[in-house]
Protein backbone atom coordinates (compact mmCIF):
# COMPACT_ATOMS: atom_id res chain seq x y z
CA UNK A 1 0.00 0.00 0.00
CA UNK A 2 2.75 2.10 0.79
CA UNK A 3 4.78 1.76 -1.99
CA UNK A 4 6.31 5.26 -3.63
CA UNK A 5 5.55 6.26 -7.26
CA UNK A 6 8.43 6.68 -8.59
CA UNK A 7 7.05 5.71 -12.66
CA UNK A 8 5.90 9.06 -13.25
CA UNK A 9 8.43 12.15 -13.99
CA UNK A 10 11.82 12.34 -15.60
CA UNK A 11 10.17 13.09 -18.91
CA UNK A 12 13.28 15.39 -20.18
CA UNK A 13 15.90 14.15 -21.53
CA UNK A 14 19.23 15.63 -21.90
CA UNK A 15 22.02 14.94 -23.85
CA UNK A 16 23.87 11.70 -22.95
CA UNK A 17 26.65 13.40 -20.95
CA UNK A 18 23.77 14.40 -18.47
CA UNK A 19 23.71 12.05 -14.98
CA UNK A 20 19.92 11.50 -14.77
CA UNK A 21 18.90 11.58 -10.85
CA UNK A 22 16.42 9.42 -10.60
CA UNK A 23 13.07 12.47 -9.77
CA UNK A 24 11.16 10.79 -6.88
CA UNK A 25 7.67 11.68 -6.88
CA UNK A 26 6.64 13.70 -3.99
CA UNK A 27 3.38 11.67 -3.84
CA UNK A 28 2.60 9.15 -1.11
CA UNK A 29 -0.57 7.09 -0.53
CA UNK A 30 -2.90 8.63 2.19
CA UNK A 31 -4.88 5.54 2.33
CA UNK A 32 -4.02 5.19 5.76
CA UNK A 33 -3.79 8.17 6.75
CA UNK A 34 -7.36 8.76 5.98
CA UNK A 35 -8.61 5.18 7.21
CA UNK A 36 -6.88 6.36 10.79
CA UNK A 37 -8.81 9.62 10.27
CA UNK A 38 -12.09 8.45 10.15
CA UNK A 39 -11.53 5.76 12.97
CA UNK A 40 -10.78 8.67 14.97
CA UNK A 41 -13.88 10.28 13.78
CA UNK A 42 -16.38 7.36 14.17
CA UNK A 43 -14.85 6.84 17.57
CA UNK A 44 -15.07 10.95 19.03
CA UNK A 45 -18.95 11.11 17.25
CA UNK A 46 -20.25 7.87 19.61
CA UNK A 47 -18.45 9.40 22.86
CA UNK A 48 -19.72 12.85 22.11
CA UNK A 49 -22.45 14.27 24.29
CA UNK A 50 -23.15 17.45 21.62
CA UNK A 51 -26.81 18.06 22.61
CA UNK A 52 -26.72 19.41 26.53
CA UNK A 53 -29.24 18.56 28.26
CA UNK A 54 -32.65 21.09 28.52
CA UNK A 55 -34.11 21.93 31.86
CA UNK A 56 -37.38 22.91 32.58
CA UNK A 57 -37.92 25.70 35.52
CA UNK A 58 -40.72 25.12 38.25
CA UNK A 59 -41.50 27.81 40.33
CA UNK A 60 -43.00 26.20 43.69
CA UNK A 61 -45.46 28.61 45.68
CA UNK A 62 -43.72 30.18 48.42
CA UNK A 63 -45.37 29.37 51.82
CA UNK A 64 -44.44 31.18 54.34
CA UNK A 65 -44.45 34.99 53.20
CA UNK A 66 -47.96 35.45 51.92
CA UNK A 67 -50.62 36.57 54.62
CA UNK A 68 -53.71 35.20 54.77
CA UNK A 69 -55.31 38.74 53.63
CA UNK A 70 -52.93 38.66 50.23
CA UNK A 71 -53.73 35.25 49.13
CA UNK A 72 -55.53 35.52 46.22
CA UNK A 73 -58.68 32.39 46.47
CA UNK A 74 -58.97 30.90 43.70
CA UNK A 75 -62.47 30.87 41.62
CA UNK A 76 -64.45 27.69 41.46
CA UNK A 77 -65.57 28.76 38.01
CA UNK A 78 -61.86 28.64 36.50
CA UNK A 79 -60.55 26.26 38.40
CA UNK A 80 -59.29 22.25 36.75
CA UNK A 81 -57.88 19.70 38.77
CA UNK A 82 -55.92 17.12 37.59
CA UNK A 83 -55.49 13.92 39.36
CA UNK A 84 -51.95 12.14 38.48
CA UNK A 85 -52.43 8.45 39.24
CA UNK A 86 -51.20 4.77 38.48
CA UNK A 87 -50.57 3.57 35.12
CA UNK A 88 -50.47 7.12 33.94
CA UNK A 89 -54.03 7.35 34.20
CA UNK A 90 -55.36 11.17 34.60
CA UNK A 91 -58.48 12.11 36.51
CA UNK A 92 -59.63 15.22 36.23
CA UNK A 93 -62.36 17.73 37.53
CA UNK A 94 -63.60 21.04 36.84
CA UNK A 95 -63.70 23.48 40.36
CA UNK A 96 -62.49 22.45 43.10
CA UNK A 97 -64.71 19.95 44.77
CA UNK A 98 -64.71 22.59 47.56
CA UNK A 99 -68.42 21.49 48.15
CA UNK A 100 -69.10 18.47 49.22
CA UNK A 101 -72.28 18.20 48.97
CA UNK A 102 -71.98 18.77 45.26
CA UNK A 103 -69.18 16.32 44.12
CA UNK A 104 -67.77 16.86 40.94
CA UNK A 105 -67.80 14.74 37.79
CA UNK A 106 -64.73 12.75 37.86
CA UNK A 107 -63.52 12.01 34.08
CA UNK A 108 -60.46 9.87 33.18
CA UNK A 109 -58.04 10.41 30.62
CA UNK A 110 -54.57 9.74 29.68
CA UNK A 111 -51.67 11.69 27.53
CA UNK A 112 -51.90 11.30 24.31
CA UNK A 113 -52.17 13.73 21.01
CA UNK A 114 -56.15 13.20 20.35
CA UNK A 115 -58.96 13.46 23.22
CA UNK A 116 -56.33 13.33 25.92
CA UNK A 117 -55.77 15.02 28.58
CA UNK A 118 -54.33 18.38 26.36
CA UNK A 119 -58.09 18.86 24.23
CA UNK A 120 -59.61 19.16 28.15
CA UNK A 121 -57.54 22.00 29.19
CA UNK A 122 -58.14 23.94 25.21
CA UNK A 123 -61.52 23.10 26.08
CA UNK A 124 -61.52 24.51 29.62
CA UNK A 125 -59.40 27.32 28.75
CA UNK A 126 -61.98 28.12 25.97
CA UNK A 127 -64.66 28.25 27.98
CA UNK A 128 -63.54 31.04 30.61
CA UNK A 129 -62.75 33.15 27.74
CA UNK A 130 -65.97 33.16 26.77
CA UNK A 131 -67.20 33.64 29.84
CA UNK A 132 -64.75 36.46 30.34
CA UNK A 133 -66.24 38.26 27.41
CA UNK A 134 -70.02 37.98 29.00
CA UNK A 135 -69.60 38.62 32.27
CA UNK A 136 -68.04 41.91 33.53
CA UNK A 137 -67.19 40.99 36.73
CA UNK A 138 -64.59 38.62 35.66
CA UNK A 139 -61.29 40.28 34.87
CA UNK A 140 -58.53 39.77 32.99
CA UNK A 141 -56.59 38.20 36.45
CA UNK A 142 -59.63 35.17 36.20
CA UNK A 143 -57.53 33.08 34.05
CA UNK A 144 -57.33 29.38 33.94
CA UNK A 145 -56.07 27.92 37.05
CA UNK A 146 -54.66 24.16 37.07
CA UNK A 147 -54.06 22.30 39.98
CA UNK A 148 -51.91 19.68 40.08
CA UNK A 149 -52.65 16.92 42.40
CA UNK A 150 -50.07 13.46 41.77
CA UNK A 151 -51.20 10.61 43.96
CA UNK A 152 -48.89 8.19 45.53
CA UNK A 153 -48.97 5.51 42.64
CA UNK A 154 -47.80 8.36 39.88
CA UNK A 155 -44.60 8.61 38.48
CA UNK A 156 -42.15 11.54 37.63
CA UNK A 157 -42.90 11.44 34.35
CA UNK A 158 -46.30 12.03 34.55
CA UNK A 159 -45.48 14.88 36.66
CA UNK A 160 -43.09 15.99 34.27
CA UNK A 161 -45.56 15.27 31.40
CA UNK A 162 -48.47 17.41 32.91
CA UNK A 163 -46.45 20.57 33.71
CA UNK A 164 -45.11 20.35 30.16
CA UNK A 165 -48.79 20.51 28.47
CA UNK A 166 -49.23 23.64 31.03
CA UNK A 167 -46.45 24.87 28.59
CA UNK A 168 -47.92 23.63 25.65
CA UNK A 169 -51.22 25.01 26.16
CA UNK A 170 -50.07 28.45 27.88
CA UNK A 171 -51.41 27.87 30.85
CA UNK A 172 -50.29 30.65 33.12
CA UNK A 173 -51.43 29.92 36.53
CA UNK A 174 -50.84 26.31 38.13
CA UNK A 175 -49.30 24.85 40.82
CA UNK A 176 -48.59 21.41 42.58
CA UNK A 177 -50.84 20.69 45.50
CA UNK A 178 -50.63 18.04 47.72
CA UNK A 179 -53.69 15.07 47.26
CA UNK A 180 -56.56 15.26 49.76
CA UNK A 181 -58.41 12.60 51.06
CA UNK A 182 -60.95 13.58 49.12
CA UNK A 183 -59.64 13.34 46.31
CA UNK A 184 -58.16 9.74 46.87
CA UNK A 185 -61.98 9.03 47.53
CA UNK A 186 -62.94 9.79 44.14
CA UNK A 187 -60.13 8.41 42.96
CA UNK A 188 -61.08 5.23 44.71
CA UNK A 189 -64.78 5.28 43.81
CA UNK A 190 -64.45 5.84 40.17
CA UNK A 191 -61.68 2.59 39.74
CA UNK A 192 -64.57 0.97 41.86
CA UNK A 193 -67.01 1.48 39.26
CA UNK A 194 -65.00 0.51 36.43
CA UNK A 195 -63.97 -2.30 37.89
CA UNK A 196 -67.22 -3.03 38.38
CA UNK A 197 -68.38 -2.18 35.64
CA UNK A 198 -66.29 -4.70 33.59
CA UNK B 1 -11.05 0.08 -39.21
CA UNK B 2 -8.11 0.13 -36.15
CA UNK B 3 -9.48 -0.62 -32.69
CA UNK B 4 -9.93 2.46 -30.87
CA UNK B 5 -7.80 2.03 -27.48
CA UNK B 6 -9.00 3.46 -24.36
CA UNK B 7 -6.27 4.70 -22.23
CA UNK B 8 -6.14 2.76 -19.40
CA UNK B 9 -6.57 5.42 -16.54
CA UNK B 10 -4.92 4.36 -12.87
CA UNK B 11 -7.00 3.35 -10.49
CA UNK B 12 -5.35 5.33 -7.55
CA UNK B 13 -7.66 8.40 -6.49
CA UNK B 14 -6.33 11.22 -4.91
CA UNK B 15 -6.71 10.78 -1.35
CA UNK B 16 -5.40 14.13 -0.16
CA UNK B 17 -8.84 16.14 -0.43
CA UNK B 18 -10.75 13.24 1.63
CA UNK B 19 -7.46 13.29 4.13
CA UNK B 20 -8.62 17.21 4.48
CA UNK B 21 -12.35 16.24 5.21
CA UNK B 22 -11.66 13.26 7.19
CA UNK B 23 -9.05 15.76 9.37
CA UNK B 24 -11.36 18.62 9.51
CA UNK B 25 -13.98 16.45 10.84
CA UNK B 26 -11.95 15.18 13.67
CA UNK B 27 -10.59 18.47 14.39
CA UNK B 28 -14.33 19.40 15.25
CA UNK B 29 -15.27 16.63 17.28
CA UNK B 30 -12.33 16.79 19.19
CA UNK B 31 -13.20 20.19 19.98
CA UNK B 32 -16.71 19.96 20.53
CA UNK B 33 -16.49 16.48 22.24
CA UNK B 34 -17.39 16.63 26.28
CA UNK B 35 -16.81 13.32 27.31
CA UNK B 36 -19.85 12.52 29.52
CA UNK B 37 -19.55 12.15 33.04
CA UNK B 38 -19.34 8.84 34.75
CA UNK B 39 -23.02 9.00 36.39
CA UNK B 40 -23.47 6.09 38.84
CA UNK B 41 -26.40 5.16 37.97
CA UNK B 42 -28.12 5.29 34.76
CA UNK B 43 -31.70 7.94 34.24
CA UNK B 44 -33.75 7.89 31.84
CA UNK B 45 -35.29 11.38 31.96
CA UNK B 46 -38.73 12.47 30.44
CA UNK B 47 -39.00 14.65 27.42
CA UNK B 48 -40.64 18.14 27.80
CA UNK B 49 -40.94 21.06 25.05
CA UNK B 50 -38.59 23.29 27.51
CA UNK B 51 -35.53 24.79 25.88
CA UNK B 52 -33.50 25.55 28.72
CA UNK B 53 -29.87 25.02 28.61
CA UNK B 54 -28.45 23.87 31.42
CA UNK B 55 -25.73 26.25 32.83
CA UNK B 56 -22.31 24.53 33.12
CA UNK B 57 -20.91 25.76 36.29
CA UNK B 58 -23.10 26.66 39.79
CA UNK B 59 -25.20 23.79 39.82
CA UNK B 60 -26.22 21.42 42.15
CA UNK B 61 -27.23 17.91 40.74
CA UNK B 62 -29.92 15.55 42.58
CA UNK B 63 -30.14 12.53 40.84
CA UNK B 64 -32.77 10.36 41.30
CA UNK B 65 -32.84 6.91 39.90
CA UNK B 66 -35.92 4.46 38.87
CA UNK B 67 -36.24 2.97 42.54
CA UNK B 68 -36.15 6.17 44.30
CA UNK B 69 -32.68 6.28 45.46
CA UNK B 70 -31.10 9.98 45.69
CA UNK B 71 -28.05 11.30 44.49
CA UNK B 72 -25.95 14.38 45.02
CA UNK B 73 -23.58 16.40 42.87
CA UNK B 74 -21.89 19.51 42.66
CA UNK B 75 -19.61 21.25 40.06
CA UNK B 76 -16.04 22.15 41.30
CA UNK B 77 -15.80 25.40 40.31
CA UNK B 78 -13.81 27.73 42.78
CA UNK B 79 -13.14 24.30 45.20
CA UNK B 80 -16.51 24.14 45.82
CA UNK B 81 -16.75 19.89 46.03
CA UNK B 82 -13.15 20.49 48.58
CA UNK B 83 -14.65 23.20 50.79
CA UNK B 84 -17.96 21.12 51.01
CA UNK B 85 -16.14 17.64 51.79
CA UNK B 86 -14.27 19.64 54.55
CA UNK B 87 -17.84 20.89 55.34
CA UNK B 88 -18.94 18.02 55.79
CA UNK B 89 -16.26 16.18 57.59
CA UNK B 90 -15.83 18.19 60.23
CA UNK B 91 -19.92 18.04 60.65
CA UNK B 92 -20.53 14.82 60.78
CA UNK B 93 -17.05 13.63 62.58
CA UNK B 94 -16.14 11.21 59.75
CA UNK B 95 -12.62 11.35 60.01
CA UNK B 96 -11.47 11.42 56.87
CA UNK B 97 -8.18 11.35 55.53
CA UNK B 98 -6.98 14.05 53.01
CA UNK B 99 -6.49 10.84 50.06
CA UNK B 100 -10.12 10.41 50.80
CA UNK B 101 -11.32 13.99 50.51
CA UNK B 102 -8.98 13.84 47.20
CA UNK B 103 -11.21 11.42 46.19
CA UNK B 104 -14.50 13.45 46.83
CA UNK B 105 -13.16 16.34 45.04
CA UNK B 106 -12.41 14.30 41.92
CA UNK B 107 -15.18 12.11 41.78
CA UNK B 108 -18.60 12.17 40.74
CA UNK B 109 -21.81 12.05 42.46
CA UNK B 110 -22.19 10.27 46.03
CA UNK B 111 -24.95 8.34 46.88
CA UNK B 112 -24.19 6.98 50.33
CA UNK B 113 -25.22 7.74 53.45
CA UNK B 114 -22.81 10.06 55.84
CA UNK B 115 -22.21 6.55 57.85
CA UNK B 116 -20.71 4.93 54.97
CA UNK B 117 -19.63 8.02 53.06
CA UNK B 118 -15.84 6.54 54.70
CA UNK B 119 -15.33 3.98 53.57
CA UNK B 120 -17.28 4.59 50.35
CA UNK B 121 -14.43 7.46 49.56
CA UNK B 122 -11.84 4.83 50.69
CA UNK B 123 -12.80 2.55 48.12
CA UNK B 124 -11.36 1.86 45.02
CA UNK B 125 -13.60 2.85 41.71
CA UNK B 126 -14.27 -0.61 40.28
CA UNK B 127 -15.71 -1.07 44.41
CA UNK B 128 -17.33 2.50 44.17
CA UNK B 129 -19.35 1.17 41.51
CA UNK B 130 -20.57 -2.18 43.51
CA UNK B 131 -21.43 0.14 46.31
CA UNK B 132 -23.31 2.44 43.99
CA UNK B 133 -25.78 -0.89 43.01
CA UNK B 134 -26.69 -1.75 46.54
CA UNK B 135 -26.18 1.75 48.71
CA UNK B 136 -29.76 2.69 49.38
CA UNK B 137 -29.28 6.76 48.38
CA UNK B 138 -28.75 9.58 50.57
CA UNK B 139 -31.51 9.50 53.13
CA UNK B 140 -34.43 11.97 52.50
CA UNK B 141 -37.42 13.19 54.38
CA UNK B 142 -39.90 15.21 54.30
CA UNK B 143 -38.64 17.33 57.42
CA UNK B 144 -35.32 19.00 57.55
CA UNK B 145 -34.67 19.37 61.35
CA UNK B 146 -34.61 15.03 61.59
CA UNK B 147 -30.78 13.52 61.24
CA UNK B 148 -32.75 11.38 58.89
CA UNK B 149 -33.05 13.77 55.89
CA UNK B 150 -29.88 13.71 54.96
CA UNK B 151 -30.29 15.20 51.97
CA UNK B 152 -31.09 18.44 53.53
CA UNK B 153 -27.65 18.78 54.75
CA UNK B 154 -26.11 18.07 51.87
CA UNK B 155 -27.77 20.68 50.31
CA UNK B 156 -27.42 23.03 53.41
CA UNK B 157 -23.74 23.00 53.00
CA UNK B 158 -22.99 23.00 49.57
CA UNK B 159 -25.26 26.21 49.44
CA UNK B 160 -22.52 27.26 52.26
CA UNK B 161 -19.55 26.63 50.21
CA UNK B 162 -21.20 28.31 47.18
CA UNK B 163 -24.35 30.77 47.58
CA UNK B 164 -24.80 30.65 44.10
CA UNK B 165 -25.58 26.99 43.23
CA UNK B 166 -29.13 26.48 41.57
CA UNK B 167 -30.47 23.12 42.06
CA UNK B 168 -31.34 20.93 39.26
CA UNK B 169 -33.24 17.71 39.55
CA UNK B 170 -32.51 14.91 37.08
CA UNK B 171 -34.67 12.02 37.68
CA UNK B 172 -35.99 9.46 35.94
CA UNK B 173 -39.60 8.72 34.81
CA UNK B 174 -40.00 5.60 36.30
CA UNK B 175 -39.34 7.63 39.67
CA UNK B 176 -42.23 7.20 41.70
CA UNK B 177 -43.81 10.81 42.52
CA UNK B 178 -43.43 10.23 46.66
CA UNK B 179 -40.01 10.09 46.40
CA UNK B 180 -39.71 13.45 44.00
CA UNK B 181 -42.19 14.64 46.67
CA UNK B 182 -39.22 14.07 49.83
CA UNK B 183 -37.13 15.89 47.57
CA UNK B 184 -39.06 18.88 46.37
CA UNK B 185 -40.08 18.91 50.10
CA UNK B 186 -36.54 19.44 51.61
CA UNK B 187 -35.90 22.02 48.92
CA UNK B 188 -38.99 23.96 50.02
CA UNK B 189 -38.03 23.75 53.72
CA UNK B 190 -34.59 25.24 52.73
CA UNK B 191 -36.98 27.98 50.94
CA UNK B 192 -35.65 27.17 47.50
CA UNK B 193 -39.05 27.45 45.48
CA UNK B 194 -37.31 27.84 42.05
CA UNK B 195 -35.37 25.46 40.68
CA UNK B 196 -34.83 23.31 37.23
CA UNK B 197 -35.99 19.63 36.17
CA UNK B 198 -33.71 18.04 33.98
CA UNK B 199 -35.35 16.84 30.62
CA UNK B 200 -35.07 15.99 27.10
CA UNK B 201 -35.94 17.66 23.94
CA UNK B 202 -39.49 17.10 22.28
CA UNK B 203 -41.13 18.99 19.81
CA UNK B 204 -44.13 21.44 20.45
CA UNK B 205 -47.01 19.34 19.02
CA UNK B 206 -48.32 21.69 16.19
CA UNK B 207 -51.85 22.99 16.68
CA UNK B 208 -51.25 24.13 20.14
CA UNK B 209 -50.83 27.55 22.29
CA UNK B 210 -46.91 26.99 22.31
CA UNK B 211 -46.31 25.85 18.83
CA UNK B 212 -48.00 29.82 17.83
CA UNK B 213 -46.37 31.49 20.19
CA UNK B 214 -43.33 29.63 18.89
CA UNK B 215 -43.83 30.37 15.10
CA UNK B 216 -45.37 33.46 15.72
CA UNK B 217 -42.03 35.07 16.93
CA UNK B 218 -40.12 33.53 14.13
CA UNK B 219 -41.84 35.28 11.38
CA UNK B 220 -40.26 38.19 9.90
CA UNK B 221 -42.53 41.22 10.51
Amino acid sequence: MAEMDVSSGGGHKKGPGVKKGKKLSTRVDLTPMVDLGFLLITFFMFTTTLSKPKTMEINMPNKEKIEEKDQTKVKESVAFTVLLSREHRIYYYEGLASDPTKPPELKITYFKPKDGIRDAIIDKKKRIEEQRRQDPTLTAKDQLTVLIKPDANSTYEDLVNILDEMAINDVKIYAIVDITDVDREFIQSTEQANTGAQ
Amino acid sequence: MPKVKMPRKSTNVDMTAMCDVAFLLLTFFMLATKFKPDEPVTVVTPNSISEIMIPDVDIMLLTIDPKGRVFFSVDNKNNTRKNLIEDVNEYKGLNLTPQEMAQFTNGASVGVPFNQLKSYLAADPVQQKEYDKQTSGIPTDTVNTSDQNELAAWIRMARNSNPKLRIAIKADGDANYPEIKKVIRTLENWKIYKFNLITGLKAVPPGTAAYEIQNAGMKPQ
